[in-house]
């Protein structure tokens, strides 16, 4: 009796990620909601610029690959040309909240039809670990050697209470994964995204935090903590906004 | 022969787009071409397509690069300032080998220039513009009929050879309102294997890329690239001649220049002196074979342009230097004369007699 395998939205591909790095967790969510909706013959996704930059190579339905950013408004195209197909886009924090701010504010702001995948692992991975717009104040990163100076450098974006104050979009939660009872819940999470899709709802975006133990110069167990201790304090986890459970309330 | 209707060049591109089976249109305003958008904005909903503005020229190419991945006509339109903005998105949709149309109305730059026209995003256009190596295959249409025209004949090579077409015009072609026939012309659809409109489970899975972190590879599909760019410039390249034959001296013209010249060349010969014109209808692939041919019978040649002098490289390196080649422009949004032309010309028989 098989009692766990691979999810058939994946591909055989081996995945690159580092040792400890959430992502793979992440694809894996996301494919198991493409089974379980059975939608991975209609779905096309959209790989970012970034650590995730080579999903199209994981994810077993059609794929492109979108500029550093530009991942929503590829999403936009491509749902527009075929709403009944399932759009995902699958994007970091320094390709949806720095680069890609103006096509992620706008995708929402007309409750576009898609699904987002955003990994806040406050940091870019795939450049060698230098400060996001999500990086913690006082956090260490390639490009803030003494931590982040929130005089210098601002303060962190909270994306899902940003995009949350848009009268349009949907449905917007944050997730973890650096436990199993948040692992569950960030599945509930993407799952509902995607269902929301398919019902025809409209814009539903799902911030997962995650991990990057490689540049944060932590082991797979410490950057696990850190999720709990520093980041889920700075990026408090739930609903930030959904349509659906209005409605239903005053029904 | 379709009734003939008076329209606005821009007009006529948006109509005919639609002609030729786009259903897609994605645009940010910008004069002086906001009439493609307008005349979307109108038609597109009343035949199910789709009209978006977007919230940048960055998103808008981007909006037509995912439109093009899924294997649909699509296109988008702006203006010189726009087409810059634009062009990290058309630098990635011809490195994943998408077929789409951008058309640019030109104004004067660079920088935010003016609103009046212009032919000064000629490097841009034909020299790539976006990073790495890639070409569009660029009309420039001289006519409000050839704006409809071209446009239809862009989506069609466009497709055929898996490269993004530009319609380049300017202001004044955008502007300008005649008399234009629009015929419904078939619209002949091109298999597309590589797009991604969903597996069905059917096939293994397409993606659309231009990354390829293996030297080997992209030198490979670069490679690949460039045997299709050879067979355009075999097949594809347009122009046109105006009494070239027994002509001393040659006037390179395209776009709204080239009406200006002709204008010019009638004129001289009105006076006895032999001068002809050739017009590039395609700008890449540029007319190179024709011009090293007139070469051997033309003494001098004077490129007429709406800039400081861009296409007037390309004719030296047609010509390969055997003739003196003039300057006559005008820039900044400035209209040479067909006077100027002519005392071009004249100038430039002095020299070579």
């Amino acid at each position: 009796m098989i009692v766990f395998d691979k999810p058939n939205a994946l591909t055989d591909t081996p995945l690159h990620y580092c040792p400890g790095c959430t992502h793979g967790i992440i694809h894996r969510l996301v494919a198991e909601a493409m089974d379980e909706l059975d939608i991975e013959g209609k779905t096309v996704g959209v790989a970012p610029v970034g650590c995730s930059v080579m999903a199209y190579d994981y994810f077993a339905c059609d794929m492109v690959e979108a500029a550093h950013g530009r991942a929503p408004a590829v999403a936009t195209g491509l749902k527009r040309a075929m709403p009944d197909n399932i759009i995902f886009t699958y994007q970091g924090d320094g390709d949806l909240a720095s680069i890609g701010m103006a096509e992620t504010v706008h995708a929402a702001t007309r409750n576009e039809n898609i699904t987002i995948i955003f990994v806040n692992n406050a940091i870019y991975g795939m450049t060698g670990g230098q400060m996001a717009p999500t990086s913690l104040p006082g956090q260490v990163t390639q490009t803030s050697p003494y931590g982040r100076d929130v005089s210098l450098c601002g303060l962190p974006i909270k994306v899902s209470e940003l995009l949350s104050s848009l009268d349009a979009p949907y449905y917007i939660e944050r997730v973890a994964v650096n436990n199993v009872k948040n692992i569950r819940n960030a599945k509930k999470a993407i799952l509902k995204a995607f269902r929301n899709q398919v019902e025809g709802k409209g814009f539903s975006l799902v911030e997962v935090v995650s991990t990057c133990p490689t540049n944060w110069g932590m082991t797979p167990k410490q950057a696990l903590e850190w999720v709990e201790e520093k980041m889920i304090p700075y990026y408090p986890l739930g609903v930030y906004k959904d349509q659906g459970a209005v409605s239903k309330e005053e029904v | 022969m379709s009734d003939k209707v008076l329209m606005k060049g821009n007009e006529a591109i948006a109509e005919a787009a639609i002609k030729a089976g786009c259903r897609h249109y994605f645009g940010y305003p910008i004069t002086p071409q906001t009439e493609i958008a307008a005349y979307m904005a109108k038609r597109m909903p009343k035949i199910g397509g789709t009209f978006l503005q977007a919230e940048s020229e960055i998103a808008a190419i981007n909006m037509v690069y995912g439109v093009a991945g899924a294997g649909y006509r699509v296109m988008t339109s702006s203006s010189s300032p726009g087409i810059s903005l634009k062009l990290e998105g058309i630098s990635y949709i011809a490195g994943a080998d998408l077929p789409a149309l951008i058309v640019n109305v030109q104004r004067g730059g660079p920088g935010l220039g003016g609103i009046q026209p212009s032919q000064s995003d000629y490097y841009q256009a034909t020299k790539g513009g976006g990073h790495g190596d890639y070409h569009l295959i660029v009309y420039a249409p001289a006519s409000v009929q050839e704006m409809a025209d071209y446009t239809i004949k862009a989506f069609e090579v466009s497709d055929k050879y898996r490269v993004p077409a530009m319609l380049l015009a300017d202001g004044t072609m955008g502007q300008m309102m005649e008399p234009v026939s629009l015929p419904d012309v078939p619209v002949v659809e091109v298999d597309k294997p590589w797009a991604v409109r969903g597996t069905g489970k059917a096939r293994p899975h397409n993606i659309i890329n231009s990354l390829y972190l293996n030297p080997e590879t992209l030198e490979k599909t670069n490679f690949e690239r460039f045997e299709r760019y050879r067979l355009i410039e075999e097949n594809e390249c347009l122009y046109e001649e105006y009494m070239t034959e027994d002509a001393d001296v040659i006037v390179v013209a395209f776009g709204i220049a080239a009406r200006i010249s002709k204008n010019a060349v009638v004129e001289a010969r009105k006076r006895g002196l032999k001068v002809g014109m050739l017009r590039p209808i395609t700008l890449w692939p540029f007319p190179n074979k024709p011009l090293r041919k007139l070469a051997d019978t033309a003494k001098g040649f004077v490129s007429v342009e709406l800039s400081m002098g861009q296409m007037i490289d390309d004719v030296r390196l047609a010509t390969e230097c055997k003739r003196p080649v003039s300057l006559c422009n005008r820039t900044g949004g400035m209209i040479p004369t067909p006077e100027q032309v002519l005392e071009s010309i004249e100038k430039m028989l002095k020299e070579v007699e």
